[in-house]
């Protein structure tokens, strides 16, 4: 167990990087406190994976330093880490029995066989394993060898954290369920930290406590499901996170009033806001829309059927804006007018929340 | 119950029966032809039944040449598969040095096979080959037209260098098909060296090894060519192998029906050899 620092770290798979794009990880620096269970949340091709590698030891940073509570661990290699990792493809010794298979990390550190054993049957029992111990592990369809592959990430009791990469990609999608259940389970009943990488925001938001949300290199927020929901940074995150994302709209602030195409908008921290030539935006989630007697004059677009709600598409001037209808509700017809909740809706800066 | 008979299919399939039968059946069948006949000549045979087929299996001459066949393909087999995957190990998987690697395995095979027994010919020369001379000056009494251990020990390091390179580049193909994620795993389980071999690259390499020991059995129990430009079979007959011994018989004293008759069993040795390593190799896949 262990908390995990990271001090301006960076990462180039180049040898030479030169200008910002050549960084697979930028600068850095971000701290996991012991015991917490994280999603790193991006789009493929973000760094997630890359900073994963990082910190299991897979790979050596090109800059930075990595400590496990206050140790430098930059140099050391996984093994040393004392780490759990799970790829996202299943990896499995096929000439092994499962049994065999998952007692491989634990007989490669001389565990005692009783102890092993042990372990073993408990999380074979957990992850429904246990009726086929002997038989041979290649034999086993895709999600029984992904299983096994959690099984070895998960069989150790002293590992200062564990790394799931994408791990249920090739699992069918009502065993995804059931086996992001049991981590989360796992990780309550242990309190191990574990890391979990992935590029769906459902998975994140239901397995992590923390999400760290990534993009191109960077860490754009980290927050509890909540903060990325109610109170995204970056516009990034607004439109990632979310079905359908934010609404993001071209504005201009005058004297703390912010202005969309001329008309006005009451938002949480326009005043805050100095112009200067930087590109703004208005910033407001579809939940956060709703129709009303006055506001932004819009004509009515197309409608989606969400089952729960239906989204609307509504146009002002050139602008599209979503907002979600209860069910049950009736789509207005004629001239219709927007009202946007003041208090989710925000100006952005270059991208970023203005005041935060 | 009706089933339908498609009588079309035979017309999808006959240009494939012809090209067989041309190029395999046909030619097989004169070679059984002439196992079972008697001939001087002028065409005319006489029918012999299975008599040639019992002198050949109880001949010395055959059951020797045998023998130094399968002992030839054993050591070769022993040398050629371990030495091949040692050097696919040692070699880079990536960087400049890959292609100088592969360009360096893959020379000593584009070399004809008549080539490559003359230069080892030359090379093994006891007064002017380099190694021939170099092996004497350093005290070894080597001559190969002379000491059938030497003639032995020639064919040998001979087919070593001329096909361990397939076996590299083989083994090689299957070492580099390994996904990162397996080596990766195997960092973080705590494995070193022998087990990442012993549990991920041997197994993942399976399948081209086994194809490797087909390859190479098949082919060094078949050795013609390089054998005979080198030493001829001799001295006496130390390396006279199945094939030059086949071919002693049918062209050197022209005894047609018995050089078919060895022919044949020759043939059936190789295939069902063959099909023992496969099944033998493949057995624990279906389980």
């Amino acid at each position: 167990m262990a908390r995990i620092a990271l001090d301006s770290l960076r990462h180039s798979y180049l040898p030479n990087p030169q200008q910002d794009a050549d960084w697979a990880v930028q600068k850095l620096s971000l701290e996991w406190s012991d015991g917490g269970a994280y999603a790193l949340l991006g789009p493929s091709g973000c760094g997630k994976t890359t900073l994963l590698n990082l910190i299991s030891g897979l790979l050596k940073p090109t800059e930075g330093r990595i400590l496990f509570d206050d140790r430098d661990v930059t140099l050391a290699t996984p093994e040393q880490r004392n780490i759990a990792q799970v790829f996202q493809f299943p990896v499995i010794y096929d000439t092994m029995t499962v049994y065999n298979n998952l007692a491989f990390p634990l007989r490669n550190r001389g565990v005692a066989e009783v102890e092993v054993d042990r372990r073993v049957r408990e999380i074979a029992a957990m992850l429904d394993l246990d009726q086929m111990l002997e038989k041979r592990a290649s034999g086993l369809t895709a999600d029984g060898k992904q299983k096994i592959s959690l099984g070895r990430g998960l069989v150790r009791s002293d590992v200062n954290v564990i790394m799931f990469d994408e791990p249920l990609t090739v699992i069918d999608p009502h065993l995804k369920w059931v086996l992001r259940s049991k981590l989360k389970e796992l990780h309550r009943h242990t309190r191990r930290t574990m890391i979990y990488v992935t590029h769906d925001q459902t998975e994140a938001l239901t397995f992590a406590d923390q999400v760290v949300v990534m993009n191109q290199g960077t860490v754009v927020q980290i927050g509890t499901p909540v903060d990325l929901f109610e109170r995204p940074r970056h516009t990034f995150v607004g439109h990632f996170i979310g079905s359908p994302g934010m609404n993001v709209l071209p504005c201009e602030v005058r004297g703390g009033q912010a202005m969309v195409a001329g008309a006005p908008i009451e938002t949480a921290n326009a005043k805050a806001c100095r112009g200067d030539g930087a590109r703004l935006e208005l910033g407001v989630r579809p939940e956060f829309v709703s129709f009303a007697l006055e506001g932004l004059p819009v004509r009515i677009g197309k409608v989606l059927d969400a089952g729960r709600f239906r989204i609307v598409e509504t146009r002002y001037a050139d602008q599209v804006i979503k907002l979600l209808l209860p069910e049950g509700l009736p789509v207005p017809e004629g001239e219709v007018r927007l009202r946007f909740d003041a208090a989710h809706t925000r100006v952005y800066r270059d991208g970023w929340m203005v005041g935060a | 119950m009706s089933k339908t008979v498609n009588q079309k299919g035979w017309f999808f399939v006959m240009p494939v029966v012809l090209l067989v039968a041309f190029n395999a059946i046909i030619p097989l069948m004169t070679v059984v032809n002439f196992s079972v006949q008697e001939t001087f000549g002028d065409n005319v045979f006489t029918w012999v039944g299975v008599r040639w087929f019992e002198e050949v299996l109880h001949s010395e001459r055959f059951h020797a040449a045998l023998l130094r066949q399968i002992a030839f393909t054993a050591i070769i087999l022993v040398i050629q598969i371990p030495l091949g995957l040692a050097i696919a190990l040692c070699m880079p998987r990536r960087g400049p040095w890959v292609s100088v690697c592969l360009v360096l395995m893959a020379l000593p095979l584009l070399i004809p096979w008549n080539v490559v027994g003359a230069m080892w010919n030359i090379l093994a020369l006891p007064d002017i080959g380099l190694l021939g001379h170099s092996l004497n000056a350093l005290g070894i009494e080597y001559n190969y037209t002379r000491q059938p251990i030497s003639a032995w020990a020639t064919v040998v390091l001979m087919d070593v260098w001329h096909w361990t390179s397939l076996v590299v580049l083989l083994c090689y193909a299957g070492l580099v098909s390994i996904p990162d994620a397996y080596y990766q795993a195997a960092k973080v389980d705590g494995a070193r060296g022998w087990a990442v071999f012993r549990y991920i690259q041997l197994p993942k390499l399976k399948h081209v090894l086994t194809i490797a020991i087909l390859l190479r059995f098949m082919d060094s129990f078949m050795i013609y060519t390089e054998a005979v430009v080198l030493t001829g079979g001799g001295p006496g007959t130390a390396t006279t192998f199945l094939s030059i011994d086949l071919v002693k018989v049918a062209l050197g004293q022209f005894d047609l029906g018995p050089a078919a008759a060895m022919s044949i069993i020759y043939f059936l040795i190789v295939l069902v050899l063959s099909w023992l390593f496969y099944t033998l190799m493949m057995r624990n896949e279906e389980k």
